[in-house]
């Protein structure tokens, strides 16, 4: 790993576990994203407070691409068919399993949940297992 | 709303997060996941400390009585580890380890849109309204009805 990215890592990270901790505290709601995102998909009665989070969490990928517009957001290495898929699944695996990794890997974990670290476990299992076959059948590289 | 101008400023927060820690770039996340290739330890550095500003502030947060804008603090009880968790679980890893995108890396690159990031935030829409349509379904009804007349 290049070093140059070990201290944006640390300093990305703590922007994280704060925002997760500010959402506590001015919500009481855990930080997970698919949860957030998944219930504006339905009737919520919080519907409007769930749009404006995810209209910031929009906001500050398009500040980020306006400040560094080479930057590879979001630019996966996966054809396109495959991404396709690869969104089904995470969309339906992570409502089925409650949480993804903001929820489930950064939220749960923290309160060492058990259910968190199972979930955290397998998903980071299956991800790992995945990405080493795509690389090895794809070619994909990283 | 104060309460919404918090949202999106906490979302924004977030959203900065991903992008300074590399998290919103897919081929970084691969590069962590593909433990056989040049392996990128990038995810794991996030991932600590992230977990440990949370572990270590949100005790604190949640001794207070109540949140800023709301009556009671939100702690999911349900403990059971299920089949719905690890069938969940494992199919999300699935998806993340194809395309390197999770929920809020996806989000948050919408703000640079590639046809990428696009796609794979309509299919995640899509899943996920699977999934709450599923939910919805009662078991499935005999196919004929007790009055079904003999063909």
């Amino acid at each position: 790993m290049g070093s140059s990215s070990f201290l944006p890592a640390l300093f990305g990270g703590a922007l994280l576990g704060a925002a997760g901790v500010l959402l506590m505290w001015t919500h009481g709601r855990v930080l997970g994203i698919s949860g957030i995102y998944g219930g504006a998909l339905g009737r919520a009665p919080d519907r409007s407070f769930r749009l404006a989070f995810i209209a910031g969490l929009v906001a500050s990928g398009m500040v980020a691409h306006w400040l560094l517009p080479t930057a590879p957001l979001g630019r996966s290495p996966t054809p396109l068919a495959i991404v396709a898929v690869a969104g089904l699944l995470v969309g339906f695996g992570t409502r089925l399993a409650n949480g993804c990794t903001s929820g489930h890997g950064i939220c749960g974990v923290s309160r060492v949940s058990v259910r968190s670290l199972v979930a955290t476990g397998v998903f980071m299992a299956l991800g790992m297992l995945t990405a080493c076959m795509v690389h090895a059948v794809l070619g994909v590289r990283s | 709303m104060r309460s919404h101008g918090t949202a999106l400023s906490i979302g924004a927060l977030f959203g900065a997060g991903l992008v300074v820690s590399g998290m919103a770039v897919p081929t970084r996340v691969i590069g962590f996941l593909n433990v056989a290739g040049a392996w990128d330890p990038t995810l794991l550095f996030v991932m600590a400390s992230a977990v440990g500003v949370y572990a270590l502030v949100s005790p604190r947060v949640l001794r207070r009585q109540k949140p800023l804008f709301s009556e009671s603090f939100g702690i999911p009880k349900n403990r059971k580890i299920d089949r719905d968790l690890v069938l969940g679980a494992a199919l999300f890893g699935v998806g993340w380890g194809l395309a390197g995108y999770c929920p809020g890396p996806a989000l948050v690159a919408l703000g640079a849109p590639s046809s990428e990031v696009v796609t794979f935030a309509v299919t995640m829409t899509v899943g996920m309204l699977l999934h709450s349509a599923m939910k919805k379904e009662p078991k499935a009804e005999p196919l004929v009805a007790a009055s079904t007349p003999a063909e």
